[in-house]
């Protein structure tokens, strides 16, 4: 049904203070799907997937242009087909699940409005007949109240919900073809698994086909019959599920099927650098606490991992930590000294002890200041270092870092994204800090950028013997770097120990949940799952 | 109470505070400047015997704060006092000025505003391409020209050369509304110049930015048309900034209309409150700044109630 052969895809690029640039985005590309199956696409970002996954719709981003090769689709070459005839396939024919349901509606109509709006569009069937088709799909999808969600604006339901209409949306017109592009990725991990089994129960009820495009091998592997693998827009390998997860042939998908290589063996406890004593917060003007008598201890030069979906308190916990936000209550030691809840009322030495990486580096760097500046920063305010002392120091920081000197003078937008977040990690060292609160600092890489910076982070703590207060929803991550765990749910710890402790059952039932969660990468695991869990998630 | 109902109450609360505070501000700055109602009514040469008598009449020797709250009651009960040149009751001529005034705005409103959002989606569009810089082009330079040379510029190609329309606006009670509508075309052509540009432009720049949302890359990816998408998908989504710059324009039309009369010889507000000041009537000019701030503070109200209207988070709280 669709057949891409040789696709080519070019764009040009603008990169700043240079002439504008032609660049290929993916090449000599050939794939097929034949009708009922699903193909799921795999890479990094700056793959080319999303890109492909468009071009089967004959749509670019931007100044994105198909040029080279043929895309077939129900017995046509749709680069060759008009505006009109576009207009009427799309929507129709083939439709689209993009990655941020919560962007992609929009906010001024109510959900059944946009939900209907291809079949009323295409004419594919009466207002009454598609309200009903609808309200059949929410229900087949699992959504809570299937005759009136349709009537809630976007804001109205949470993120899993909002995806879950979205597929509901795309199968609406009866397509043969449906365009997953990372469905689940902005999902907490139990909700995840939640949205994933509707999507493949729908997928196989409807007899639909569909391109599945996601970085994450376990995910793709759940529900797709073949897979391709895409490097830097080439096609890497290409085959059967079974064959791609258990036997892969090229050295790039054996990397990417067992990634997570590092293996930490968590630390005896020591002295706590921080202790966290029954702390509660709130935000102002809210009725209720966000934090509920938290207590934990981080020792000095190892890392305790803080686990738990979004809204569970992990980011407030390091607001509070910080004194960005005020606790209502509780106490908040940092070697040996009580810290002041307030911000304003800390020394400049409690400011520097305490570091603090965020999970956007992009925008936690002023985009006009060059690397030298940025990192220099700390170590002239802390230390009053200049010039050439100044300089020096920063060079031997970026090399610390495993980035060569030659960087101090590019900017934020000249570097990749694990460059940037080793700028960042070098920002926070300059202070010298005894304790760096990283929050969800892996969550936008790709997984082995991701793994980079992991093996740096558990480095430098041995060369500087720096504690870390680990933030992250990912448990691979926990597992790779944690010497303590925390599992926090709706404001609460609910279970606290040492890695080994908190991963070994008995589990209480939420962190059973989450870590029967996490996606692994062999085949048939989802249905094993979905039928064994004590507890449905909180994102439903 | 419905969280809109609040905010809106709100904003109501706030511009009758502003008003109040305007009210002060015209009193008092008023009665700060040297000289006073009676001096500016008697002229230089008066006699001092004469001047107090004047203000013992005019009770201009009363406490400053009583004066003032007898002013302010009189607006609140619509009384505005007696104009001091001629005597007559300000109310009562103001109510017709007004009138002329805002038939005028009307009727510039009613053609500027959907022209101005009409064509600043077709600009958004066809952004970039020819039909983008045609209207930015003529729009700016509309409002480029001062007033005055694109109200001289009308007259002499539409009255004087062609002889289409009158070059006086001049229109009186009794008129029928399409005599009327005649007479003040070349006047409504000349505002549509001056407020078209500010408002096409806004609409243009908000329909942009909602464009590069992830919502429309759905509905194009939907099937629909270019100017579908703009028009059910983004437009409902830019109306807040839209409906704020067009409030402007519109208080724009009702008071800072002058040289526009002026040119025509239109006999609305503007020339009235210019002749006024010209004449130092004093009473007139503080009834005319409180209706002008009236007008503004009004409109800008109503800019934020539909501004907050159109946002669905507020109109559904979750």
């Amino acid at each position: 049904m669709l057949d891409i052969r040789n696709l080519r895809i070019e764009a040009t690029s603008y990169p700043p203070g240079e002439a504008p640039r032609h660049v290929v985005l993916v090449d000599d590309v050939s794939v097929a799907v034949a009708k009922g199956r699903v193909l799921g696409l795999i890479g990094e970002s700056g793959a080319g997937k999303s890109t492909i996954g468009l071009a089967s719709m004959a749509y670019g981003r931007g100044g994105v242009r198909l040029t080279g090769g043929e895309v077939w689709f129900n017995g046509r070459d749709i680069r060759q087909a008009d505006a009109g005839a576009l207009r009427k396939m799309r929507g129709h024919e083939v439709t689209y699940v993009a990655q941020s349901a919560a962007a992609a509606f929009n906010p001024a109509w109510r959900l059944m409005d946009q939900v209907i709006e291809t079949s009323l569009l295409h004419g594919l069937m009466t207002r009454a007949e598609a309200e009903a088709r609808a309200v059949a799909l929410f229900r087949k999808l699992g959504l809570p109240d299937p005759e009136n969600i349709g009537r809630r604006y976007p804001h109205q339901v949470s993120g899993g919900q909002l995806q879950r209409v979205m597929t509901a949306m795309a199968l609406c017109p009866k397509p043969d073809l449906v365009v997953f592009d990372e469905p689940t990725t902005a999902l907490d991990v139990t909700t995840q698994i939640d949205v994933l089994a509707a999507i493949k129960e729908a997928i196989r009820d409807t007899g639909v086909a569909a391109l599945y495009i996601t970085h994450d091998l376990a995910v793709v592997a759940q529900i797709a019959d073949d897979i391709l693998v895409l490097r830097g827009g080439r096609q890497v390998e290409y085959g059967t599920t079974d064959a791609i997860i258990n036997h892969p042939s090229q050295a790039y998908t054996q990397a990417l099927v067992s990634v997570r290589s590092i293996d930490h063996v968590e630390k005896v406890s020591s002295e706590p650098v921080l202790t966290v004593q029954n702390v509660t917060a709130r935000y102002r003007g809210t009725g209720f606490d966000v934090l509920k008598n938290v207590t934990v201890d981080v020792a000095a030069g190892q890392t305790l991992a803080i686990v738990g979906e979004s809204g569970s308190g992990k980011s407030t916990l390091a607001r509070v930590i910080t004194g960005l936000l005020p606790a209502t209550a509780g106490r908040i030691s940092f070697a040996g000294r009580v810290l002041s809840p307030d911000l304003a009322a800390r020394t400049k030495d409690d400011l520097r002890e305490v570091q603090m990486i965020y999970q956007m580096a992009d925008t936690a760097m002023n985009p006009r200041q060059t690397v030298g500046t940025i990192i220099g920063r700390p170590l002239e305010f802390y230390f009053g270092f200049r010039g050439a002392e100044k300089r020096a120091k920063v060079q031997a920081l970026l090399e610390e870092i495993e980035m060569g000197r030659g960087f101090i003078d590019r900017y934020p937008a000249e570097l990749s994204g694990g460059q940037k977040q080793r700028v960042c990690i070098a920002r926070a060292l300059a202070a010298k800090p005894k304790l760096i609160i990283c929050d969800e600092v892996t969550s936008a890489l790709d997984p082995l950028v991701a793994d980079g910076i992991l093996k740096l982070l558990l480095e430098l703590q041995v060369r500087e013997n720096v504690a870390y207060l680990f933030i992250t929803h990912d448990l691979a991550t926990v597992k790779a770097i944690a010497d303590k765990i925390a599992v926090m749910y709706r404001g609460q710890v609910v279970r606290y120990g040492s890695k080994t402790d908190v991963l070994t059952p008995p589990f209480d039932d939420y962190t059973d949940l989450l870590l029967s969660s996490v996606p692994e990468m062999r085949l048939g695991w989802l249905e094993a799952v979905i039928g064994s869990r004590k507890m449905e998630s909180a994102g439903n | 109470m419905h969280p809109i109902l609040k905010l809106v109450a709100q904003r109501l609360a706030l511009g009758l505070l502003l008003l109040w505070a305007v009210s002060l501000l015209i009193f008092f700055g008023v009665e700060a400047l040297p000289g006073d109602a009676a001096q500016a009514m008697l002229g230089q040469s008066a006699t001092p015997v004469a001047l107090a008598n004047l203000r013992e009449q005019m009770g201009l020797n009363d406490p400053l704060v009583g004066r003032y709250l007898h002013w302010l009651g009189g607006f609140l009960t619509g009384d505005l006092g007696k104009a001091m040149t001629n005597g007559q009751d300000i109310a009562k001529s103001i109510g017709q000025r007004l009138g002329n005034t805002m038939f005028l705005a009307f009727w510039a409103a009613i053609i500027s505003v959907p022209l101005a959002i009409t064509l600043g989606l077709l600009a958004a569009r066809y952004n970039g391409r020819w039909p983008d810089r045609l209207i930015s082009g003529v729009t700016l330079a509309t409002i480029s020209l001062p007033e005055f040379v694109a109200g001289y510029l009308v007259l002499y190609v539409l009255a004087v050369k062609l002889h289409l329309f009158p070059s006086m606006a001049m229109i009186f009670p009794g008129m029928g509304v399409f005599e009327r509508l005649h007479a003040i075309i070349l006047p409504v052509i000349v505002l549509v110049m001056v407020v078209l540009a500010h408002m096409m432009r806004m609409t243009r720049a908000a329909i942009l930015n909602v464009m590069q949302s992830a919502y429309i890359e759905t509905a194009e990816l939907k099937g629909l048309g270019p100017l579908a998408v703009i028009w059910r998908h983004a437009f409902p989504n830019a109306i807040a900034p839209v409906v704020n710059v067009v409030m402007l324009n519109l208080a724009y039309l009702v008071v800072g209309v002058v040289v526009v009369e002026v040119v025509f010889v239109y006999p609305g507000m503007g020339q009235f409150l210019v002749d006024h000041v010209t004449k130092r009537d004093l009473p007139v000019v503080q009834a005319c700044g409180m209706i002008f701030a009236a007008v503004y503070i009004v409109l800008n109200i109503l800019a934020d109630v539909i501004s907050i209207l159109a946002n669905p988070r507020l109109r559904h709280p979750k």
